[in-house]
């Protein structure tokens, strides 16, 4: 109990600790460019699945649309690169230089208003939090003040998703359409298309990562982390103790966007562009797939998730490209009914208690049982 | 406000309540007044609608027509939460907790602190805190409970927890729906015991079957028959009323 008010207790300390290990210090050694670059894309995945681990996970709301978010970011970010890679001197074949060249090919003659702020990096930055934010709280405010939830607000999450696909195709002067924006070169005058850009950004990812960590998990051990499993639970008893549940629900909404958001901003610059096929219904439902898979509760599950079925994704697309969603499918049917908490529950129940046995065993002294507490495992 | 029918020292007026759901009318016309610091019991047969009362006190069902007020405060043009914070609590029929948290952190959660979402994620559990968890779990008979998952414990328990977590809240009006349903003799024996001891120092609004429990605490009893007030009194006056031996005590 003593423990609960310390951000992370010892052996989540040790989990992070481990995964930084694997993060900074093994993958880089071990993975030549072209793979870590591999890695750095599942890892833009990470975020949102961080994400979804409060909004789902300890806040019960499920959403199959975090592609929206994730796509939302990404274009932001997209599009002061994009401005970037439009220079005047980089376009003057078009018939109108300075604008970007899929502008230039809808017969789009000057800049449209919402693209001139993205000039400015600090600008994008913000935008980068602040537009995701904003639809967050536009559709959670939206659907939780009116009791909309549980699978309606699944359904219409996807609904978004699909209307902001087929927006993005429809305007593709606006937008570059179904090709997306492509041909990323510079950040502020910083080339990230060479072998140590990527290097750099992969760092500066992970460095995010752990940001994003550090804050699901000050959410998680704070008292709104147990209102959130409160919630989950018995929603009526949270209102009538005094709590207005739409803005915790809008809360840890935003919070998932924003995670997504950092993660499709880094997409655009790991990948080097960004299309609607990130946006999708598709994708969205994939990313609640690697959360699950990974154990809804655990924020560190969730990124082991990530990165597991994405690895598994790309060997098997390239060998069964047609049976790989056939499988995605499976495996979620699969964990959902055999291991509802992922692989964090297979490592709690199962591997833990083995782990521990072996420390007790070298150092009896050193017995930290962090006492049974229940800490928002659902009851089952 | 209607002047002439509230003087100022009641804390809750129900006046010309009506709730009418798709044409039935669950509560209709129900008008009745609660002191500072009265036990009200109310009774009634099944269907008599007095869940919905406490249901729409709380805001958990909108009134159709009528107003309750809450010293100054018009309760039918409040939320759930903003009601709460007016200081009107509600224990529901079955017990409400949070089965994946722990005893403490259920106790924890109703303390009137850091509601909002900046609050709650400030919200630090100092000595005041705990101090006041452990006084209430001691209060509940769960001192040496509070950090078991609270799914674990007992039927009775789950009543005594929810009971302890309004007792947190602190309330000035307290709603108890069937607080003794489904307990063995003993638990019933405590959880009289139990209110007897929070009820002091608030008013108490409570629903229940059991006519020993209700003699031994109400201070004034109303009976409930098809959304309308049947009688109204003390237990003796109710007791001996020839109309509700008809509908409810002669049964």
């Amino acid at each position: 109990m003593s423990d609960n008010a310390r951000l992370v207790n010892r052996p989540e300390l040790l989990g992070i600790l481990a995964l930084a290990v694997l993060l900074v210090v093994i993958l880089p050694l071990s993975l030549d460019v072209f793979r870590l670059n591999l890695v750095a894309k599942y890892l833009t995945y990470a975020f949102v699945a961080v994400g979804l681990v409060i909004c789902w996970g300890y806040g019960g709301i499920l959403s199959l649309g975090q592609g929206v978010f994730f796509g939302l970011g990404g274009y932001c970010m997209a599009m002061f690169l994009k401005l970037e890679a439009s220079s005047p001197e980089n376009t003057k074949i078009q018939s109108t230089p300075g604008i970007p060249d899929f502008m230039d090919w809808n017969q789009i003659t000057s800049l449209p208003f919402f693209w001139k702020p993205f000039h400015s990096l600090t600008f994008t930055v913000i935008a980068i939090i602040a537009v995701p934010a904003f639809f967050a709280f536009v559709i959670g405010a939206a659907m939780f003040k009116r009791r909309v939830g549980g699978t309606y607000f699944a359904i219409i999450t996807q609904a978004v998703a699909a209307i902001l696909t087929i927006l993005i195709v429809g305007q593709q002067g606006y937008t570059g359409g179904i090709n997306g924006m492509t041909d990323l070169r510079t950040l502020n005058g910083w080339d990230i298309r060479p072998d140590h850009a990527k290097i750099v950004l992969y760092f500066f990812e992970v460095a995010c990562l752990f940001g994003c960590i550090f804050i699901a998990q000050f959410i998680r051990r704070s008292k709104l982390g147990r209102i959130l499993v409160a919630m989950r639970d018995k929603e009526d008893r949270v209102r009538f103790s005094g709590y207005s549940v739409a803005n915790f629900k809008i809360f840890a909404f935003c919070v998932a966007a924003i995670f997504a958001a950092i993660g499709g901003a880094m997409f655009a610059l790991q990948v080097g562009f960004m299309s609607p096929s990130f946006v999708g219904i598709v994708p969205s439902i994939e990313m609640v797939i690697y959360t699950a898979v990974g154990g809804r509760l655990s924020i560190l599950g969730a990124v082991y998730g990530t990165l597991l079925v994405n690895f598994a994704k790309t060997s098997f697309s390239e060998s069964f490209p047609e049976l790989w969603l056939f499988g995605l499918g499976g495996l979620f049917i699969a964990v959902v009914l055999a291991f509802p908490n992922g692989l964090a529950g297979i490592w709690s129940d199962y591997v833990q208690p083995q782990v521990d046995k072996l420390l007790r065993k070298k150092s009896p002294k050193n017995g930290w049982t962090d006492a049974s507490v229940a800490d928002g495992a659902p009851a089952e | 406000m209607l002047i002439g029918h509230q003087p100022k020292d009641f804390l809750l007026a129900v006046e010309g309540l009506t709730v009418s759901f798709d044409g039935f009318k669950a509560v209709n016309d129900l008008s009745f007044y609660v002191e500072e610091n009265e036990i009200r019991v109310i009774i009634g047969p099944n269907g008599a609608g007095k869940t919905t009362v406490l249901d729409l006190i709380c805001g958990k069902t909108k009134a159709t027509s009528g107003a309750i007020h809450f010293r100054d405060k018009d309760l039918t043009k409040m939320k759930e939460n903003q009601i709460v914070q007016a200081g009107v609590g509600r224990k529901f029929q079955t017990p409400s907790i949070y089965d994946d948290l722990t005893v403490f952190e259920n106790l924890e959660i109703s303390f009137p602190r850091g509601r909002s979402v900046f609050g709650a994620l400030t919200f630090k559990r100092d000595a005041i805190v705990r101090d006041r968890v452990e006084e209430v779990a001691e209060m509940i008979f769960l001192k040496d409970r509070l950090n078991m998952s609270a799914e674990l414990l007992s039927h009775g328990q789950k009543q005594w927890l929810e009971i302890g977590m309004l007792l947190i809240q602190d309330p000035d009006l307290l709603m108890l729906d069937e607080p003794v349903a489904g307990m063995s003799v003993s638990e019933r024996i405590k959880t009289a015991e139990l209110l007897n001891t929070i009820i002091k120092n608030r008013s108490v609004l409570v629903i229940e079957h059991d006519m020993k429990f209700v003699e031994d605490i109400a201070h004034k009893v109303t009976v409930l028959h098809q959304g309308q007030i049947l009688s109204e009194g003390s237990m003796e006056k109710v007791k001996n009323d020839p109309k509700v031996i008809e509908v409810y005590l002669g049964h």
